[in-house]
């Protein structure tokens, strides 16, 4: 506690910064793995190469990842664009095929009746299909903010500060608190975000609740 | 008026769903369509709005071939009534009875108005317009359907086994409703059923179909019953079966009319 009151300072700043690298991730990998999710669904030529292609990406272990994105977007090594880049990328090896699965888990027959209502075919995806693939993307949506979370910690190896900072530091110097401090951090900040998720959800999902009270 | 003229829909993969039909239904009049399942029935509903698009012959909506007109223009023109309401799911009762309307601008506020009206029309309580549809009864889904394919007000109602969901009381009972709504608004209705009672329940005109949309036989329920075509006319509509041969027998002065198992269905007035 003691060096935790001497350091608060430094905390908050590696707090912040973890947040700067966690959030952007989370949100691109959504943008991102919608549409993509979207086409793998309603395509079947489209759907294996999508659904493999991205899930590989998750095979690329993360420290040459980290040597080959400046590389090849010219940004440099220690960038918080190369860890918000890298997490994207294993954010949407994750996120597209949730989202496909959430894509197909819209019944056939909504779809049949909100073209029959004249849904033109944008109408049907914005106020139709996304709103019904809604719980099952929010799923996958939790798995990845909490994966990207931990995952931003890893960049502290590399010299990317964040609260991963609190561990190699501890480690070198030998201080607990310091080690202790960044995991209880590390979770909470993925228990909040967490919630952020599932708070939205909720407030974008009124009929989910109604429907289970009833 | 619709017509059909020599439609035929062959799949990609080679299925036949309608050989070649051809019929003319008059505005504002109920018609029938009635057959097993294979019998094309639903496929000749969906080209009139265009869900499905005919591969030889054309569907015309009063002399305009409906493959002209723009699909979704089209099919927000005509009401669309689906086995258990097709409701979204994730709207209110009130939300999925103004759809078209608010797909066609219409303020949310004037929209709702609307769908309460709608929802008393249809026998409902506008208590019910900020439920979702999971929370309603079958029935109630029914009449919210129908409630949703009134609203933008148009000349053409299609209904795919409209009362096909729910139990034979409640269809009774919707299906006296609709003959009181259809006396009131006198909409040009098309629906496909494979119930033939309910067929005959509901349309001035029946269209009994056999497999890949053939006509066995068209006319007025009376005439069907009267005289059925052919065999299969015959035992589609139960003709000769205890239910349908009536035949009256005398009781404290009153015609008692029984079944041909001898059991009582009603008093003849004279």
């Amino acid at each position: 506690m003691n060096w935790l009151s001497q350091n608060l300072h430094i905390v908050g700043q590696l707090l912040a910064d973890h947040m700067v690298l966690s959030i952007p991730p989370i949100v691109l990998s959504l943008l991102i793995s919608v549409p993509l999710g979207r086409l793998a669904a309603g395509s079947r030529r489209l759907r294996t190469p999508l659904l493999t292609g991205t899930g590989l990406l998750y095979a690329i272990p993360s420290l040459p990842l980290f040597i080959i994105i400046p590389a090849v977007f010219g940004f440099s090594l220690r960038s918080p664009a190369t860890m918000i880049t890298a997490l994207t990328l294993y954010g949407c090896a994750l996120l597209v095929r949730g989202a496909a699965d959430a894509f197909a888990s819209v019944p056939q027959e909504v779809r049949l009746a909100a073209a029959a209502t004249g849904h033109s075919p944008w109408g049907m995806f914005w106020k139709v299909e996304l709103p019904l693939a809604g719980p099952v993307l929010l799923s996958s949506l939790r798995v990845v903010t909490v994966s990207t979370v931990s995952l931003v910690t890893v960049g502290a190896v590399i010299g990317i500060s964040s609260l991963g900072t609190l561990f190699t530091d501890g480690f070198q110097r030998n201080i607990d608190a310091s080690i202790v401090t960044g995991i209880v951090l590390t979770v909470v900040v993925a228990f909040v975000l967490d919630a952020v998720c599932v708070l939205g959800a909720r407030i974008a999902m009124p009929w989910r609740r109604a429907v289970s009270r009833a | 008026m619709i017509e059909f003229d020599a439609v035929r829909k062959e799949y990609p993969d080679g299925t036949v769903a309608v050989e070649r039909f051809s019929l003319a239904i008059p505005s504002h009049r109920v018609v029938a369509l009635v057959g097993s399942s294979g019998s094309g029935k639903t496929t000749l509903l969906r080209m009139v709005n265009r869900m499905v698009d005919p591969t030889e012959g054309s569907v015309r909506i009063d002399d305009v071939d409906v493959r002209s007109m723009d699909r979704v223009r089209l099919r927000r023109s005509i009401g669309y009534v689906l086995q258990a309401g097709g409701l979204l799911p994730h709207r209110t009762v009130a939300d999925n009875v103004a759809t078209v309307p608010v797909l066609e601008g219409r303020g949310r506020r004037q929209a709702r108005a609307e769908a309460l009206g709608l929802l008393e029309r249809v026998g409902l309580d506008t208590a019910l317009a900020d439920r979702y549809p999971a929370q309603l009864s079958g029935g109630q889904q029914q009449r919210v359907g129908v409630a949703r394919a009134l609203a933008a007000d148009p000349n053409i109602l299609l209904m795919d086994e409209p009362f096909g969901a729910v139990d034979p009381i409640v269809r009774d009972q919707l299906q006296q409703e609709m003959r009181a709504l259809q006396a009131d608004i006198g909409k040009t209705i098309v629906f496909v059923t494979h119930d033939i009672d309910e067929a005959f329940a509901l349309g001035d005109e029946v269209v009994v179909l056999r497999t890949g949309a053939e006509v066995a036989q068209r006319g007025t329920p009376a005439e069907i019953l009267a005289n059925p075509a052919d065999e299969f006319v015959a035992s589609f509509v139960g003709a000769g079966t205890a239910r349908r041969t009536l035949r009256i027998r005398e009781v404290d002065g009153r015609d008692v009319v029984v079944d041909g198992d001898d059991r009582p269905t009603g008093v003849l007035e004279r």
